[in-house]
């Protein structure tokens, strides 16, 4: 239920924006918000623990914007959605994780020109609903898994309470669920 | 300390002040679920606080038909303060005069801290306690087993038979006025 059990729902499956082996003995899932501060903070240090882990480690990002603490998450986290449907969401996910601080309209808009999306395209995409509806499911799916806040993780299906921000303890972490 | 309330017990009543000074009673919540989220203190400082989550979930909630109340010690001041910071769209009550009055008959206090626990309840339409749970005090329980408990048995049935009635009923009407033309 809450507290030390929560367990991911649904599983990672062929919908996710993976990284990484399927058959990668561990699976880190993080459920962020392109405009929380504290995603901003994981990004490096998820990349450090990729280089680090290597084949062993595969990654999975799911989209849980703070609509009213954040006023640009869910424009944010649409648009990486949309970029996908280009073949272009770890770009953009990069792409707004390294531009944290300006997410606005005009700012996502520079965004996707530099990674030369195809603009009609995502028009297209945007107007038909399913970004919209891929973030709404991924954030209901974050709060059936007892997401608790942004970033959260779940090592292997589990939520992992324990202290993301030193790379090395959380590689250490994560090496040992082998 | 009595122990945590658990389900089945009769939830205990109360009257606290909410935001504007109005008060909130359980009374005049019975008919709808309700619940009732203790933590320790306003102005957690992380994004992912406990009463961020819960506003923006809150839309979930009240589809279920479920009231969602936060409770503190804080002053009904504070509590103002931090709902229009947080920009909550929810009712923060003040357990606060007495202090902790409330928290102690729910068996959520913490002495040693003189704040409540991080302690949750689903309350039933009937006022009765449905679930119960106590988070570590550093751990925010999320919203999962809430919306497992809402979603779950009395609370989903009693929902969805008024859906079901109503659209009954409109089919029953179509049918009726299709048989007598």
């Amino acid at each position: 239920m809450s507290g030390n059990h929560s367990e991911l729902k649904p599983a990672v499956g062929p919908n996710d924006h993976v990284q990484g082996r399927d058959d990668a003995p561990i699976t880190l899932v993080e459920y962020g918000d392109y405009e929380c501060p504290y995603c901003g903070m994981a990004y490096p240090i998820v990349k450090r623990i990729q280089a680090r882990l290597g084949d062993r480690l595969r990654f999975v990002f799911r989209n849980f914007p703070l609509a009213e603490a954040h006023p640009h998450a869910t424009a944010a986290a649409e648009l990486a959605e949309a970029a996908a449907s280009q073949g272009k969401f770890w770009e953009m996910h990069d792409m707004l994780y390294e531009h944290q601080n300006a997410l606005g309209a005009k700012d996502l808009e520079r965004y996707a020109k530099a990674l030369e999306l195809d603009r009609a395209a995502l028009e297209a995409t945007r107007a038909g609903g399913a970004p919209n509806q891929r973030v709404r499911g991924d954030f209901m799916s974050g709060v059936r898994s007892g997401v608790n806040g942004t970033p959260a993780f779940f090592i292997n299906g589990r939520r992992f309470d324990g202290d993301w921000r030193d790379a090395e303890i959380f590689a250490e972490e994560l090496e040992s669920r082998t | 300390m009595p122990p945590l309330l658990q389900s089945g017990a009769a939830a205990p009543a109360f009257a606290l002040a909410d935001t504007h000074g109005a008060t909130v009673t359980l009374a005049e919540l019975r008919g709808k679920p309700v619940v009732l989220a203790f933590y320790p203190a306003d102005w957690s400082p992380v994004c992912g606080d406990q009463m961020a989550l819960y506003n923006e979930v809150l839309p979930v909630f009240q589809n279920l038909g479920a009231e969602m109340l936060g409770v503190s010690v804080d002053s009904r001041w504070c509590h103002a303060a931090f709902a229009e910071n947080r920009r909550l769209r929810f009712r923060l009550l003040a357990d606060f005069e007495p202090k902790g009055a409330l928290a102690r008959r729910y068996g959520a206090y913490r002495e040693q801290d003189g704040t409540s626990e991080r302690a949750l309840f689903v309350i039933d339409a009937a006022g009765v306690i449905r679930w119960s749970y106590l988070s570590p005090i550093d751990v925010n329980p999320g919203a999962d087993g809430i919306l497992e408990i809402l979603g779950r048995t009395e609370f989903s049935r009693r929902w969805n038979l008024c859906k079901r009635t109503r659209h009954e009923r409109q089919s029953q009407r179509i049918e009726a006025g299709g048989r007598t033309e």
